[in-house]
C-alpha cells in the first residue's frame, strides 16, 4: 500500500546568529500510512518540531521532498497544504467565539453559514464540548482549550493531523485522560496523526509507531514494543524508559545460540549476528530483574517506595550500579540488605560493541 | 469598601485630583467663561455676558441675523478633513513599516525605534522650514523633478492644503508608529500560523486575524494623531498660506493679533466639543465591533 505521507531526504539548515550552521533535519526519511498514529520522539533540539513544521509548511526544507497522497507539497505555503495542526499553545483566536474558531477553516473556504454551523456542532460534539460554542477562548480552562483546538483542526476533515506537544501544558491526570481520548478520537475519525512529544511514556501509550530522533537524524523507527525491547542504539535504550546497560562478552557461538558472560553470569541467548569474542552491551529493563536466592549478588543502596512498586538502587559486588523495580511485598528488601538478582535470558537485548 | 479603605483612597487620589484641578480644570473653566464675555476694545475681556462669540462661529457675526457667512465653519470642516487625511496617511505609512520592524532581529529593531525618535532631537520649526525649502517652486523637490524631466513647470505645492497634510504627516508619523508597533509586536505569531494552517489565504489572515487583533493600536494611534492635528497651527502657519488656514491658526490670531480673546475662547470650546464628539462616536463604534475591551 502506498503511504499517505512520504518524506524523502529532508534537510533543513539553520544559521545561528553567530553564523554557525546547524542541521535541524539531516536527511530524514519518513512515511506515514493512512490512519496511522506516528509519534516523533526525542530530546529538545532533535529536530522533531522542525520536521512537523516542515510537513505543515511553516518551515520549508532546503533539500528533499514532502509528498501527501502522491501530491508533491514541497515548497507550498501552509494554506495550500491539506493538513491541519494542533498547536502546543493552542493558538485559538482570542477575538472569536469558540464556534467561530472551530468553523474558521470552513469560513475561509466560503462554506455557507448553515452548513458551517452543522459541521462545527459535530466537531465540538466529537471532542465533548457541545455546549460551549458561544464562549470566548479566554473563558475556557486549559483542557477545554485543548479540545477546542482539536475540534478546530478536524472540522475540515484533513487526511493527516499534526499535533505539536498538545498535552504538555496540561496537568498529569488530565494529560493521561487526554491521551486515551486522543487515541480513541483518532480511531473514530480514521485519520493519520503525526504527534510530537518529548515524553516517552506518552509516545509508548499512544503510538502505532515511534520515530526516535536525535540531532536532526532518525535514530530508530518501530512499534512501541520494538523501541522499548529492541533498541538499536544506546541512545534509544537510554531515552526510552529506565534501563541498565551491562558490559558483556560472547564466549562461544554454536548453532542458534550463543553463550555470553554478563555480570559474572553465564547466559545463553539467541545467536543472531553474534561472533565469538565479541564485546556487547546488554540492555536489561529494571522490571526484568527477579529478586531471589541466586544470580548477581549485591547490596541495596537505596529503596524508594512508589506505592505498588519499589524502586531499588543496587550495588553489585562486581560491576556498575543497577536500577531494579520490584513489587512491594512483605518480603521486599530494605536499604542495606543483601540480595540476589536473576533475569530471564529471553528478555535480554544485546547491542553491538562495548559501552 | 470599608470606611478605612475609602479614606485611604481619598488620600491617595488627592494629589492627582489637585494636579488636574490646577493644570486642567481651572484653565478650561477660564476659557469657558471667557468665551461668554464681551471682547475688550484693546484685548482682554469686559465682564459682561455676550453670546454672539458663538453666533459668529456659526455664521451670524455680532447679532446680525441678516448676514450669514459660515466662513469659520468652513475652516473648521477643513481642519477636520485635513486631520482625518493625516491620520489615514500616517496609518498607511506606519502599518507595514511597524510590521516589518517587529520582525527584525532585536538589535536592528532598537536601531529603527531610535531612528523613529530621532526627529524629536531637532526643533519642530527648523524641521518645518526645511520642508519649506524642499517644497518651494525653486526648491529641492522641484529642481530634482525638473532635472529628471518628469515635470516641465515647478509644482505649486507650497502654501496649499497638500503642503499642510504633508507637513502634518511628517510630524505625526512617530506618534502613529509607536502605539501601532506595540500592538503589532505583541501579536502572537502562532495565530498567524494557525490561520494559514486552517487554509486562510494571506489576505484572509490579514482581515480576519491580524487587523482585528491590532485594532487597539490603530485606534490608539489615530486618536493620538487626530487630536493635535485638528488644532495644529504651526504647520499651516509655515507651509499653509491663506488657502491652508486651519482652526488652530484662527484661534492663535484671535489671541495674538486680533486681540479678541472671547472669540478665540469660543472657537477653542467648539473645536474641543467637535473633537470629543468624534472620539466618542469612534470609541463606541470600535467597542460595538468588539475590538476594544
Amino acid at each position: 500500500m502506498k503511504p499517505l505521507l512520504e518524506i524523502r531526504a529532508a534537510r533543513r539548515i539553520f544559521t545561528t546568529p553567530e553564523g554557525r550552521n546547524i542541521a535541524a533535519l539531516d536527511g530524514v526519511d519518513l512515511s506515514v500510512g493512512d490512519g496511522e498514529f506516528v509519534t516523533l520522539l526525542g530530546p529538545s533540539g532533535c529536530g522533531k518540531t522542525t520536521l512537523l513544521r516542515a510537513i505543515a509548511g511553516f518551515e520549508q526544507i532546503d533539500d528533499g521532498t514532502v509528498r501527501l497522497d502522491g501530491a508533491d507539497l514541497t515548497g507550498l505555503p501552509p494554506h495550500r497544504r491539506p493538513v491541519n495542526t494542533v498547536f502546543q499553545s493552542y493558538a485559538l483566536f482570542p477575538h472569536m467565539t469558540v464556534a467561530r474558531n472551530v468553523g474558521y477553516a470552513l469560513e475561509v473556504q466560503g462554506v455557507s453559514r448553515t452548513v458551517r454551523m452543522a459541521e462545527v456542532a459535530e466537531a465540538l460534539d466529537k471532542v465533548g464540548m457541545a455546549d460551549l460554542g458561544t464562549r470566548s477562548p479566554g473563558q475556557l480552562s486549559g483542557g477545554q482549550r485543548q479540545r477546542v483546538a482539536l475540534a478546530r483542526a478536524i472540522v475540515a476533515k484533513p487526511r493527516l493531523l499534526l499535533l505539536d506537544e498538545p498535552l504538555s501544558a496540561l496537568d498529569r491526570n488530565l494529560r493521561q485522560q487526554m491521551q486515551f481520548e486522543l487515541k480513541d478520537l483518532q480511531h473514530r475519525l480514521g485519520i493519520a496523526f503525526v504527534f510530537v512529544t518529548h515524553d516517552q511514556e506518552e509516545a509508548l501509550t499512544m503510538s502505532d509507531r515511534i520515530v526516535v530522533m536525535r540531532a536532526g537524524k532518525v535514530e530508530q523507527i518501530g512499534s512501541p514494543r520494538d523501541i522499548y525491547r529492541k533498541p538499536k542504539t544506546r541512545f534509544v535504550a537510554e531515552f526510552i524508559g529506565e534501563t541498565n546497560l551491562l558490559p558483556a562478552r560472547v564466549n562461544r557461538v554454536g548453532g542458534d545460540t550463543a553463550d555470553i558472560v554478563l555480570a559474572g553470569q553465564a547466559v545463553t541467548v539467541p545467536a543472531g549476528n553474534l561472533r565469538a569474542e565479541m564485546a556487547v552491551t546488554a540492555v536489561i529493563r529494571p522490571t526484568d530483574f527477579i529478586l531471589g536466592s541466586h544470580g548477581i549478588a549485591g547490596t541495596v543502596r537505596r529503596a524508594v517506595y512508589l506505592g505498588a512498586d519499589l524502586h531499588l538502587k543496587i550495588t553489585p559486588d562486581d560491576g556498575p550500579e543497577l536500577t531494579v523495580v520490584a513489587r512491594d511485598t512483605s518480603r521486599a528488601p530494605g536499604e542495606g540488605d543483601r540480595v540476589h538478582l536473576s533475569f530471564d535470558p529471553a528478555q535480554v537485548h544485546l547491542l553491538e560493541g562495548a559501552q | 469598601m470599608t470606611r478605612h479603605e475609602r479614606g485611604l483612597l481619598f488620600v491617595l487620589l488627592s494629589p492627582v485630583t489637585l494636579f488636574l484641578a490646577v493644570f486642567f480644570l481651572i484653565p478650561l473653566a477660564t476659557i469657558a467663561i471667557f468665551s461668554l464675555l464681551t471682547p475688550g476694545l484693546y484685548g482682554g475681556v469686559e465682564w459682561s455676558f455676550y453670546h454672539w462669540n458663538y453666533g459668529r462661529i456659526f455664521g451670524w457675526a455680532d447679532g446680525i441675523i441678516e448676514i450669514f457667512e459660515p466662513v469659520y465653519l468652513q475652516i473648521l470642516w477643513r481642519s477636520l478633513m485635513l486631520a482625518a487625511l493625516t491620520v489615514i496617511l500616517c496609518l498607511l505609512i506606519c502599518y507595514p513599516v511597524a510590521f516589518w520592524v517587529a520582525r527584525l532581529p532585536q538589535k536592528w529593531r532598537m536601531f529603527f525605534l531610535f531612528l523613529i525618535a530621532l526627529p524629536f532631537f531637532a526643533s519642530l520649526i527648523v524641521r518645518l522650514y526645511a520642508w519649506l525649502l524642499i517644497l518651494k517652486p525653486s526648491g529641492l523637490l522641484n529642481s530634482f523633478l525638473m532635472t529628471l524631466g518628469v515635470i516641465g513647470e515647478p509644482l505649486d505645492i507650497l502654501y496649499t492644503p497638500t503642503a499642510v497634510v504633508l507637513g502634518m504627516v511628517y510630524i505625526f508619523v512617530p506618534f502613529m508608529f509607536l502605539p501601532l508597533f506595540s500592538s503589532i509586536d505583541t501579536l502572537d505569531r502562532g495565530l498567524i500560523e494557525a490561520s494559514g494552517d486552517l487554509g486562510a489565504r494571506p489576505w484572509q489572515t490579514f482581515f480576519k486575524v491580524i487587523l482585528p487583533l491590532t485594532t487597539p493600536g490603530i485606534v490608539g494611534g489615530s486618536v493620538i494623531v487626530f487630536i493635535p492635528a485638528v488644532g495644529n497651527f504651526i504647520v499651516p502657519d509655515v507651509l499653509g498660506g491663506a488657502k491652508g488656514l486651519m482652526t488652530g491658526n484662527l484661534i492663535e490670531q484671535q489671541f495674538l493679533s486680533s486681540r479678541n480673546w472671547p472669540f478665540g475662547s469660543a472657537l477653542a470650546m467648539v473645536i474641543m466639543a467637535v473633537v470629543l464628539t468624534v472620539l466618542i462616536l469612534f470609541g463606541s463604534r470600535a467597542r460595538k465591533a468588539g475590538v476594544m475591551t
